[in-house]
């Protein structure tokens, strides 16, 4: 019984905030946009009862599935978005690796210190952070000031507003994210392993190939998946710092909410994008527990 | 501005959970009332006054259609009214609570009673046309002296609009006042719901949007007043208000307001309370101090918009009253054009026309 209790705490979890939460949207994404209050029909009207549920049932259809189908804007935002992500996570791989190593490497005081270095922009509000990169990027911007100060552009460069300043963005936010998983798997790499690679006539790079890089593995992926995750489905960068062009499905969906006022149809986008996020957690959530036996 | 009334908001917000004073939550547009009145009402009534904004007749609508908003006095502009009130968003008025309700100009009245028969959910606030501001010394530079600037061609010929572009051109983020608008370009009814006529906006505005720098429906009263974009599709009182902070920051930048000859768009914004306000006694509290002859005056004074009282006009300045782009010669009433809501599934055409011509696809 006690057992019983201690496990359904996760379940618990699992069902008030992901599983209840997606029946409503999934349930929103299957009516109709209506002028009223909440703004889509029908509503599920249990004072009825039975003839309630089952009105409410058969007034359900895949309606907005559809007409996600014929327009080519959400496929387009889908993959636009999956293409931001993607580049954005192998970016902040290749900037968060080479600080981790660095992290993994430095003198044991040092590490604290460098850990809260990398912790310490969390200290700040996110949306703040962002704002700073707009005065950064803009035409009359520090970065454009500087370049040009000292030399190396006689035109200010246009990188606020375009798809440069939304991956910089991204970077930056999920930078940390990508830096502590590696960092904690290259941490606990046992130092021995590489002087009896290098022994065995290993030089340094084969042996960071053949020896670290398979051991950070772990952290890799966690991080790689830490980014990827939610810059997926990321929002406020791309409107900040992105231009009209800037195609992401976040924004269609915030623009469906909010300016089309279409209820059902912005459900339909957001179950869509969580069916397709779901993939790569799936995939993660295999990969751990393979580790696990492995380990075992 | 906006950002300090944020800031101002959020204080007095901190002040009343201390105080736990009676309060009334108003939800205007930005850059639409002189702030002087908030205080004044504060002071008047004793009642802590919570004073957000928005610059999206959109974004309020589904604030209104959500519930529970929270907010007790709100501004949407005739045609969303009129949604609003038959999704059963907005409470009726207590006439009988408003003493200054007489002061109202007929004229107006009888032109918004189309969105809210007889008026009674709401009474007019400020009403406005959408139109073109321009900087003049830019737009001249870019296309002459006889460039046209108090036409609908000016933003509508791409021929116009390349020229323009370098210069930087913001429009209205507001698809049902930009669309009637093209429609209007091209001499077809503005208010037109039948999504073959609506489809015919479409190239006119995929064939300038290349050359807009920015849809956005606020950002352009400082853009213009500090000479960074030549021209603007916007609200004839925000025009104005930049075309003041250019004159008051004596940059040399002159900015000029036209409605279009072609046909503008007249609007009527609001003031009404959502059925589930907090505190509806301290909204007709409130509506009752902006109807007063010298606070509306003073609010047009301040804002440049043209408002529906008819008492507050012996108090409006010359430049107020006097302007007519501001308030309209008989003769120019008879261009403007109003526009109804459109149906549900006219609407999605017309929001989906919209994302196309903003995003490019």
């Amino acid at each position: 019984m006690k057992r019983f209790g201690l496990i359904s705490v996760p379940y618990f979890w699992l069902l008030a905030l992901f599983l209840v939460p997606f029946l409503i949207v999934l349930k929103i994404s299957l009516s109709d946009t209506a002028l009223a209050i909440p703004p889509y029909t029908p509503t599920l009207d249990l004072s009825q009862g039975w003839a309630g549920f089952t009105e409410w049932w058969s007034g359900l259809d895949m309606e907005n599935f559809t007409w996600l189908t014929q327009d080519d804007l959400y496929w387009k935002a889908y993959l636009s978005s999956l293409k931001i992500a993607t580049i954005s996570t192998i970016l902040a791989l290749l900037v968060g690796f080479p600080i981790a190593y660095g992290m993994s490497r430095a003198p044991d005081d040092w590490r604290p210190t460098l850990m809260m270095l990398i912790i310490l922009p969390f200290w700040t509000s996110f949306l703040i952070r962002v704002y700073a990169w707009k005065a950064i990027l803009s035409q009359e911007g520090l970065l454009n000031q500087f370049l040009m100060n000292i030399g190396l552009i006689g035109e200010p460069l246009t990188i606020l507003n375009t798809n440069t300043a939304v991956y910089i963005g991204i970077v930056y936010t999920y930078l940390p994210f990508m830096v502590l998983p590696i960092y904690s798997a290259l941490e606990r790499l046992d130092e021995s392993l590489l002087e009896a690679a290098e022994d065995l006539g290993c030089s340094r790079m084969t042996a960071f190939w053949l020896v670290t890089l398979p051991l950070a593995k772990q952290g890799i992926i966690a991080g790689s998946f830490l980014v990827f995750i939610p810059a997926m489905g990321e929002f406020v960068i791309p409107s900040l710092l992105g231009g009209s062009k800037t195609l992401m499905i976040g924004k269609v969906l915030w623009e469906e909410f909010f300016s089309n006022r279409d209820w059902p149809v912005a459900s339909a986008v957001a179950v869509i994008l969580l069916l397709i996020l779901i993939i790569p957690i799936v995939l993660f959530q295999r990969n751990e527990e393979k580790q696990r036996e492995a380990g075992k | 501005m906006k950002k300090t009334w944020l800031l101002m908001s959020a204080a007095l917000a901190m002040g009343v959970t201390t105080a736990q004073a009676e309060e009334v939550r108003v939800y205007n547009w930005s850059d639409y009332i002189d702030e002087e009145l908030l205080t004044k009402f504060e002071e008047e009534t004793g009642i802590d006054l919570i004073y957000d904004v928005f610059d999206s007749n959109e974004v309020l609508e589904t604030k209104m259609l959500a519930g529970g908003s929270g907010y007790d006095v709100v501004v949407p502009s005739g045609t969303f009214l009129q949604r609003q009130i038959t999704a059963g968003a907005f409470q009726p008025l207590d006439i009988a609570k408003l003493s200054n309700h007489g002061n109202m100009w007929d004229v107006i009245a009888s032109r918004t009673a189309k969105y809210d028969p007889e008026n009674a959910y709401s009474i007019n606030y400020m009403w406005g046309t959408t139109g073109i501001g321009v900087n003049m010394g830019k737009v001249t530079e870019a296309l002459g002296e006889d460039a046209p600037i108090d036409s609908l061609a000016l933003i509508f010929d791409p021929a116009n609009m390349e020229k323009l572009a370098s210069c930087g051109v913001h429009i209205l983020d507001a698809p049902a006042e930009i669309i009637p608008a093209a429609l209007a370009y091209l001499g077809e009814d503005p208010d037109s719901h039948d999504p073959d006529v609506i489809a015919k906006a479409e190239p006119i505005l995929t064939a300038i949007a290349p050359y807009v720098q920015k849809f956005h429906s606020s950002e352009y009263i400082n853009a213009l007043a500090n000479g960074d974009i030549c021209v603007a599709v916007g609200w004839s009182g925000d025009v104005l208000q930049a075309r003041d902070r250019a004159v008051e920051a004596d940059n040399g930048v002159e900015i000029a307001y036209n409605a279009a000859k072609e046909g503008s768009l007249m609007w009527f914004d609001q003031m009404a309370i959502p059925a589930d306000a907090p505190n509806p006694d301290a909204a007709h509290k409130f509506l009752n101090f902006i109807m007063d002859e010298h606070n509306m005056a003073a609010a047009s004074n301040y804002v440049y918009y043209a408002n529906g009282n008819k008492a507050s006009q012996a108090h409006l300045e010359e430049d107020v009253i006097g302007d007519p782009a501001i308030y309209p010669t008989e003769e120019a009433l008879g261009t403007l054009y109003t526009t109804t809501p459109y149906p549900a599934k006219v609407q999605r055409v017309v929001t989906r026309l919209w994302t196309k011509v903003k995003s490019g696809t």
